[in-house]
């Protein structure tokens, strides 16, 4: 599998928000298996003042994604996006410019248009969208090459609320990596995305807010490998009518 | 002679328990006044290791459950508990606070108005922790560096410490690997009109709020964690964000006075347990986090017994090699 021509090996990429101390973080990280992981660069942090975190982050030694978690304009997005670029001298951003605060979900029209000036500047770009097929080719034509829609609202943990449109995306985009991101919120619920042919999931809250975020990050890792066996193995379809699971044919003559 | 550089928290405490068991104590403190270099200054001051643990290590609660018990031997310490409420709209995070946590029981409504007649009617359920307490920081800091000179320890201020010093407890300033900062941000209200009288925490997915008394109807308000060395005033978003919390809680604090705003930087290290650690020759005591008052003094105990172990084993070789 390839983002952007790069190959990545694990279908995790995982979130670094919210977890009860970077140690567990650190370890949580390890537990998952990821390549990738995400780091959102808020305005508190933009003059460099997040260093400290950063480095740890950078001692895991994964490819770091930044992220423009919490910004609600283009502008917003753009500026975030290049001050990522420097901090984490990567093209990769994944692009997030949230319409509405409560929902956070995405506005899709910024969106596009940040995607568009950003591809433009040569940054490669990982829209956080929502599972709307017009919004995927849009965001394709400018210049994209990977989609991420949602599954749910972001921390909500409802898992994929609407599994028939993400089946729909992955066949209306064949050759397009798909990365479900936003609402994951237990191991099955990564599972069904696997089966569902997406090609990787993104989530955070889902480990970070667990009991334990290390167990929950290795059974994130376990359900993706469930999840995609399970695709690849081609699974028997749904039917109505039984069908005994032992042969019925030659048995024993009881007397 | 054992000399301390800092005379915020860590320094003050450690002081006070080498002194307590008979040695001489000098520390420098680089600022002119107690507290005023000190993040202390913008804790909350709540001793609530069982609240804390939702989301820290259960080293916060075996080292945090005597916190209130060595305060109150030096300050005025506030020991009516912790009231944990949460909107009805998020009554799955009081479900998983409560899971996740111990020492507390479930109170109803009718139970929330006795203990807290401010919050009326306005939350069907809530956490008691009856075990935990709360004090004011900055009079617990001042409180702390009298007990300490009344047992003889010297206080030297506005003056740096010299090259070489027993115990390093200069925090922020202070050089040890991995240590790194979590910013903070704080507010506190003067809101006669309310009376809380003890800590309550408001939960809430995005914003977790927690209001402590101060006395005389102010209170302070906080926190935020940012992963981040600014030092900047807090920004309006968080402020803006506190503010609405504290409002969920009693819409009288919208007519309340701000008296101050602040944010403040807590030295953590990657498990965001505080660590007594060797650091260029000298003992380190750092990494207190968000948890200074809570649990400095079980570390103070562990550098005293450090410090004078080794002390007297130096003495000891001394005394032989002069026998010899």
């Amino acid at each position: 599998m390839q983002f952007y021509g790069v190959d990545v090996s694990s279908r995790l990429l995982l979130g670094t928000a919210q977890y009860p101390s970077p140690a567990v973080l650190s370890e949580a990280i390890v537990e998952s298996r990821c390549d990738v992981v995400t780091v959102s660069l808020r305005r508190e942090t933009s003059d460099g003042t997040g260093a400290g975190f950063w480095d740890l982050l950078r001692e895991a030694g994964k490819r770091i994604l930044p992220n423009t978690a919490g910004c609600h304009s283009v502008a917003e997005a753009v500026t975030t996006a290049q001050m990522a670029r420097e901090i984490f001298e990567t093209n990769w951003i994944k692009l997030e410019v949230i319409g509405h605060a409560d929902t956070l979900a995405p506005d899709v029209f910024a969106l596009v248009e940040a995607a568009r000036v950003l591809s433009a500047e040569g940054f490669q770009v990982f829209p956080y969208t929502t599972d709307d097929l017009i919004v995927g080719e849009k965001l394709l034509d400018a210049g994209c090459e990977v989609l991420m829609p949602w599954g749910a609202p972001i921390g909500s943990g409802q898992g994929l609320r609407n599994p028939d449109a993400l089946r729909a995306m992955r066949a209306h985009f064949p050759n397009v990596p798909l990365i479900v991101d936003a609402g994951i919120g237990r191991p099955s619920d990564a599972v069904q995305a696997m089966e569902l042919g997406m090609d990787a999931v993104l989530l955070n809250t889902a480990v970070a807010k667990s009991g334990d975020p290390v167990l929950m990050a290795r059974a994130m890792a376990l359900a993706l490998d469930a999840g995609r066996a399970g695709l690849v193995a081609d699974p028997m379809d749904r039917r109505d009518m039984a069908v005994p699971s032992t042969p019925t044919l030659g048995m024993a003559e009881l007397g | 002679m054992i000399t301390i550089a800092g005379a915020g928290l860590a320094g003050l405490s450690s002081a006070l328990e080498l002194a307590r068991r008979g040695a001489a104590v000098r520390v420098f403190e680089a600022n002119p006044s107690i507290g005023a270099g000190s993040v202390s200054r913008f804790a909350g001051g709540m001793l609530a290791p069982w609240c804390e643990r939702e989301s820290a290590d259960e080293a916060v609660v075996t080292l945090g459950a005597q916190a209130a018990d060595w305060w109150g031997r030096i300050t005025q310490v506030s020991r009516l508990g912790t009231l944990v409420v949460a909107p009805t709209r998020d009554s799955a995070e009081l479900t998983r606070f409560s899971r996740r946590t111990s020492a507390h029981r479930a109170v109803d409504q009718a139970e929330i108005t006795t203990l807290e007649p401010a919050l009326a009617g306005r939350f069907s359920h809530g956490l008691l922790y009856e075990q935990e307490a709360h004090l004011n920081p900055r009079m617990a800091l001042l409180d702390l560096a009298k007990a300490v000179k009344d047992l003889g320890v010297e206080i030297v201020l506005g003056t740096k410490a010299p090259a070489q010093v027993d115990l390093d407890c200069t925090g922020a300033s202070a050089s040890v690997t991995d240590l790194r900062f979590v910013r903070g941000e704080m507010a506190i209200l003067s809101c006669p009109e309310v009376a809380i009288n003890r800590t309550v925490r408001l939960l809430h997915p995005r914003i977790p709020l927690y209001v402590v008394p101060r006395g005389e109807g102010v209170y302070m308000i906080g926190a935020t964690m940012v992963e981040s060395t600014s030092t900047r005033p807090p920004t309006l978003r968080s402020l803006s964000e506190l503010f609405n919390a504290a409002f969920t809680l009693n819409p009288a604090f919208a007519e309340a006075a701000v008296i101050e705003t602040g944010a403040g930087l807590r030295p953590a290290f990657p498990d965001n347990l505080p660590r007594l650690v060797k650091n260029d020759g000298r003992l380190h005591f750092n990494g207190l986090y968000r948890h200074g008052f809570l649990l400095a003094p079980a570390l103070a105990v562990q550098a005293a017994q450090l410090i004078l172990s080794e002390t007297s084993h130096a003495n000891h070789r001394q005394s032989n090699t002069a026998n010899h």
